[in-house]
């Protein structure tokens, strides 16, 4: 009987057959925390009696949702992390590098084959690197920090098989919020989503880590793409002394699930508040005003994101009506936007560019929304109250979208402007 | 001890704000549980009254900080259809007892409630149901207080290619 990629990750792992379903204490490859998550980890570490963490080059420490420092508290926790750092010896990538699962991509720490944990949601983007990254709390974390294992139920898999070639102005965001709309906000609790199909094959990492980033928005585990040459390719730049080697499902492997996609006539979407899962495409709800746009997160804030807004918007201007606030994802996002001109566009057109960091993303820092008003950004959760007052409302769409919308003030097809 | 009635994907956002995330003390984290969703929560909550949702409960974010200010407010178990996965563990992990029941729409906000985890029963408004029962290792952690005595006892990590259990 076949395996799927999942357990073959972990079988490798523990060295023996290990099917979904089996609960397993397995060593991790690398451990990513946080400004907001990373402070309580560490305390569950010391009062697990923790002395010296298990592999200090195996930690990824960086600050991301509060930076700079918003906050005395924030930069009270700031301060603690750095302790932590010297005293362990542990690199920090601190708040100058951007936000975390992107500086994870882009450092190379993770790879195909891996298992990598981090005490924030999202992980589960390192799926696009046809690693097994899932999301973890502190505790665990601590317990991660100590002992570098944790103890893992191994998922069953849901396979979603995209095939189909995107239409002008729809891509991986439209694909993400379509497939999340069909599958439901907990259609995949405790499972792994396997995406693969000639679409996925076709999408490159960028669009790749866009899919990945949002699994957690089904409640799955983790997302997960076999590694191709799209992934070997990204891996070889940015870890010295990668070597592909064959890894994906079997033919026969068995799945919980498996549904199939077809983006040929799949339109732009639009998630509508206060969840993920209401994905509906952009016409339904076109005309929709709106206050603010947020281009930016680790969902859609690479140079590709850019581009493809940045292409949307011509020579035109934003609508004065509009907060537009655009944020790269990551310091090399960033000076990649920069060069290509985009930056001077996106201030010349009116937009509010910042430094990469989460931005409104959270609701925790600056960006926030009053009661009444309605965002509409490129993040992954519209969740009440996400980015600021629980009478505000959120949006979800693709750069696209976002950048058309931003210029006519309200939600707007990014194929008629 | 009464029943606190919510529905279906209660996410971690409307559990404990992110403006909030700074704040470690559970004690603290309780003032502002559920604050903008249900702001009499925070407010009325008494030791050892249940939340009573529907399905997903603690979808979203891997904050602990949620399953933390509810066990701040007094909160011991939490009863739903079923758990949002990462909100399912660091519960347990922070000594709280998540219980999957699928007769939750049957409860009624406010109504008393007596939890019998042991022997896998409850009883709202004088009515029994049984819930799921709790893995073993589950208890473990949930007796030590948390993850934290569970891993205080530990000299290293039982992993997977040292046993073959
Ligand atoms: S950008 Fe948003 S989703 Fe991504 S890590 Fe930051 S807060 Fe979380």
């Amino acid at each position: 009987m076949g395996a799927t990629i999942t357990e073959k990750i972990f079988s490798s792992k523990c060295r023996r057959e290990i099917r979904a379903g089996s609960v397993v204490m397995v060593p991790v490859d690398g451990a990513m925390i946080h400004d907001i998550t990373g402070p309580l980890a560490i305390q569950k570490f010391y009062e697990m009696g923790g002395k010296q963490v298990f592999d200090r080059k195996r930690i990824i420490m960086l600050f991301d949702h509060q930076v700079p420092a918003d906050s005395i508290e924030a930069a009270m926790n700031h301060v603690y992390m750095r302790k932590f750092a010297a005293e362990q010896d542990i690199h920090n990538y601190d708040v100058c590098e951007g936000v975390c699962h992107q500086i994870v991509m882009e450092k190379g720490h993770a790879a195909p084959g891996e298992i990598i944990v981090g005490a924030d949601s999202h992980t589960c983007m390192y799926g696009a690197a046809g690693a097994f990254g899932t999301g973890i709390g502190s505790t665990d974390m601590g317990f991660v920090l100590k002992f570098g294992a944790l103890y893992f139920r191994v998922p069953e898999s849901i396979r979603a098989q995209v095939s189909g070639t995107f239409r002008h102005r729809v891509g991986a965001k439209d694909l993400i919020l379509s497939i999340a709309a069909d599958i439901g906000a907990d259609g995949a609790t405790y499972k792994a989503i396997e995406f693969a199909g000639p679409t996925i094959e076709a999408l490159d990492m960028p669009g790749r880590m866009t899919c990945c980033n949002m699994a957690i928005e089904m409640g799955a585990k983790t997302g997960i793409i076999a590694p191709d040459d799209v992934t070997w390719e990204y891996m070889t730049k940015r870890r010295a002394g990668t070597r592909p080697f064959p890894l994906a499902s079997d033919p026969d492997a068995t799945y919980a699930e498996q549904r199939s996609y077809d983006v040929n006539r799949l339109e732009p979407q639009v998630a509508t508040p206060h969840n993920v899962d209401q994905g509906v495409p952009v016409g339904t709800v076109a005309g929709t005003h709106i206050d603010q746009v947020f281009i930016g997160s680790c969902t859609n804030g690479r140079f590709e994101d850019f581009a493809e807004a940045a292409e949307v918007l011509g020579t035109r201007k934003f609508s004065a009506n509009v907060r537009v606030i655009i944020i790269p994802s990551s310091r090399e996002e960033y000076l990649k936007t920069l060069r290509a001109g985009l930056i001077e566009r996106f201030v010349a057109a009116g937009a509010l560019v910042g430094a990469p960091s989460c931005g409104p993303c959270m609701g925790g820092a600056f960006g926030l929304l009053a009661p009444g008003e309605v965002s509409l950004s490129t993040s992954n959760r519209n969740f009440r109250g996400r980015q600021g007052s629980t009478e505000a409302e959120v949006y979800l769409c693709s750069p696209a979208t976002a950048a058309a919308s931003a210029i006519s003030g309200e939600i707007t097809d990014p194929r008629e402007v | 001890m009464r029943v606190w009635k919510f529905g279906d994907n209660i996410d971690t956002d409307a559990i404990i704000p992110g403006r909030f995330l700074t704040i470690y003390d559970e004690k603290e984290l309780a003032k502002h549980a559920f604050e903008g969703t249900r702001d009499d929560f925070a407010a009325l909550v008494k030791d050892g009254d249940v939340i009573v949702a529907c399905r997903n409960f603690g979808c979203g974010s891997s904050r602990e900080h949620a399953p933390l200010a509810l066990k701040g407010a007094g909160v011991r178990v939490i009863l739903a259809k079923s758990f949002a996965r990462i909100f399912f563990r660091n519960a347990i992990n922070v000594g709280l007892l998540p219980l999957v029941s699928p007769d939750t729409d049957l409860m009624k906000d406010g109504s008393p409630i007596v939890v019998r985890e042991r022997e896998g029963k409850i009883v709202v408004g004088g009515r029994e149901y049984s819930v799921e029962p709790v893995p073993e290792f589950m208890y473990h952690i949930v007796e030590a207080a948390g993850l934290v005595g569970y891993a205080k006892e530990l000299k290293e990590a039982p992993v997977c290619t040292k046993s073959r259990r």
